[in-house]
């Protein structure tokens, strides 16, 4: 490869999701087919046409020293948790340039969140109109900006290739996953810690999403709520966490000894042009997207045998998904194992896409794909290898190729593909 | 009532502790709140507001740059305390 088509790994996972508090735990809760999801009990929910949400199952508090939690957004204290633990996984400790094996010239991150510190936002209104100007805590604005969760990584490990933010929201995560792999593989930086992460569990990004017709109202059932592909959707559950991955040149890691899950294939991207929040009803731009990814990167349909679907359980997204991956793959798509994970984890926004990575790198390196709960009535529109119920083991040899799809309101459509090495 | 220097002293550990997880024994008057305490320029803000509340004293930013020690800012207190 030359420098400026060079191959991207995977050597590095964490999270911290509504199943657990790091990567092992949440692949553990995806595999058991367990909801994250829950009644929203704060007296600030009483009120509000969706009670139901995905906490995460660790509260970044019990973590974090407290000085350190204090000055973050939770959006950015779920980062950097799910941050330290992918560069522990990818076998690096302390800061780069302390340890004689990252350089910091060539390290960079890019971490993406969908709304960014909204929570911090609207607490810091509230103490201006009940307490004063005096009291508004200096830290708000490096708290809110959407680019604090990348920055406090950055500032972790000691990365001075890049931080960067893209915001494209629901596809923010892996938008990022994939700046970050095309940074790697034109040579601008060597090794990327990049996900995405979200926190925005409040009334006021409740209220606003369920008077979009966005959100399940199931408020009796929070468990089974999320239902993507069932004939009985309604809408996403919101969900929070982060997930995150370290992303290396092959020679790198090859060069460090690191141990490496997968490959990065590469990425496709389109966008809509339809509407602000619909999707577009035919799949065109989602098709599009996936047809980028095929040319740019010579994958043959064929080999795709798991794909970690964007499936937030609303009526028309779902169904628009699958008419796009049916337009471009053909009758191959009987062969891939579709798992809807945000079934289980609800829907993390720009979160999303970096869990939803990291599920995917878990599924390529298990040969395992998680499965997709609560369908108990499968939408007919819906002719496609859905994982139900039960995990599916995919085939013991060979190399094996899954994508994660990730698209946004504003028309965003990424793919990414990952392949086993 | 003001605060006595001991008091004040007491207080501004309490402020620092929660601000910056530093041990309430390690504040004391010597101790910068930047090389010592790792208290920087945005958190010396809370510091000097919950100083503010707690003491009953103002003190303008433009006061707060002198303020390097803890025991600067005990004497800023003992002087402008209500």
């Amino acid at each position: 490869m030359n420098a400026t088509n060079r191959t991207v790994v995977v050597t590095g996972i964490g999270a911290t999701t509504p199943l657990g508090g790091d990567s092992a735990s949440t692949w553990d809760g995806l595999l058991a087919g367990r909801s994250g999801a829950g009644p929203l009990e704060q007296e600030w929910a009483a009120d509000l046409p969706v009670r139901i949400a995905a906490a995460v199952a660790v509260e970044p508090g019990e973590v974090l020293p407290r000085p350190l939690a204090r000055r973050l957004d939770r959006s950015a204290q779920f980062a950097v948790i799910a941050a330290r633990e992918a560069w522990a996984d990818a076998g690096l400790t302390g800061r780069a340039g302390e340890d004689g094996i990252v350089n910091p010239d060539r390290l960079g991150t890019v971490i993406a969140s969908g709304i960014g510190g909204v929570t911090t936002l609207l607490d810091q209104h509230d103490v201006l109109r009940e307490k004063g100007a005096r009291r508004v805590s200096p830290h708000t604005v490096p708290m809110l900006m959407p680019n604090s969760p990348a920055a406090n990584v950055g500032l972790e490990v000691g990365a001075q290739a890049g931080v960067h933010t893209p915001v494209s929201a629901c596809a923010s995560g892996a938008e990022a996953v994939g700046y970050a792999a095309e940074m790697i593989r034109t040579g601008r930086a060597d090794i990327v810690v990049t996900g995405g992460t979200e926190a925005c569990i409040h009334p006021l990004p409740i209220a606003a999403f369920a008077n979009m017709m966005a959100m399940s109202k199931n408020n009796e059932n929070p468990r089974t709520a999320s239902r993507p592909y069932d004939t009985g959707r309604d809408g996403f559950v919101l969900g929070e966490g982060a997930g995150i991955v370290v992303l290396e040149s092959a020679e790198h890691a090859a060069r460090r000894g690191a141990r490496v899950y997968c490959e990065v294939l590469g990425q496709g991207l389109s966008a809509d042009s339809h509407h602000i929040a619909q999707p577009e009803p035919t799949g065109r731009g989602i098709a599009a997207a996936l047809q980028n990814l095929l040319d740019a990167t010579g994958l043959d349909p064929a080999e795709v045998v798991h794909l970690n679907a964007h499936a937030t359980s609303t009526p028309q997204g779902d169904i628009a998904e699958i008419k796009a991956l049916r337009k471009v793959l053909g009758d191959e798509i009987g062969h891939v194992a579709i798992s809807a994970t945000k079934s289980m984890t609800g829907h993390l926004l720009g979160g999303a896409g970096g869990i939803e990575t990291v599920a995917t790198v878990q599924a390529l390196h298990h040969r395992i794909a998680p499965p997709t709960i609560n369908v108990d009535d499968l939408d007919p529109e819906v002719d496609a290898d859905i994982v139900r119920g039960e995990p599916r083991k995919l085939p013991t040899e060979g190399p094996l190729t899954a994508l994660n799809n990730s698209f946004g309101f504003g028309g965003h459509n990424v793919v990414l593909a990952f392949r086993t090495v | 009532m003001a605060a006595s220097k001991e008091e004040i002293v007491a207080g501004l550990a309490e402020i620092v502790n929660e601000i910056a997880g530093i041990p309430t024994e390690d504040v004391a008057e010597d101790k910068s709140f930047t090389d010592d305490l790792d208290v920087d320029s945005l958190s010396m803000v809370e510091v000097v507001v919950a100083a503010e509340e707690r003491f009953d004293v103002k003190i303008p930013d433009d006061d707060v740059k002198a303020l390097k020690t803890v025991g600067d800012a005990t004497n800023y207190i003992l002087e402008h305390q209500g």
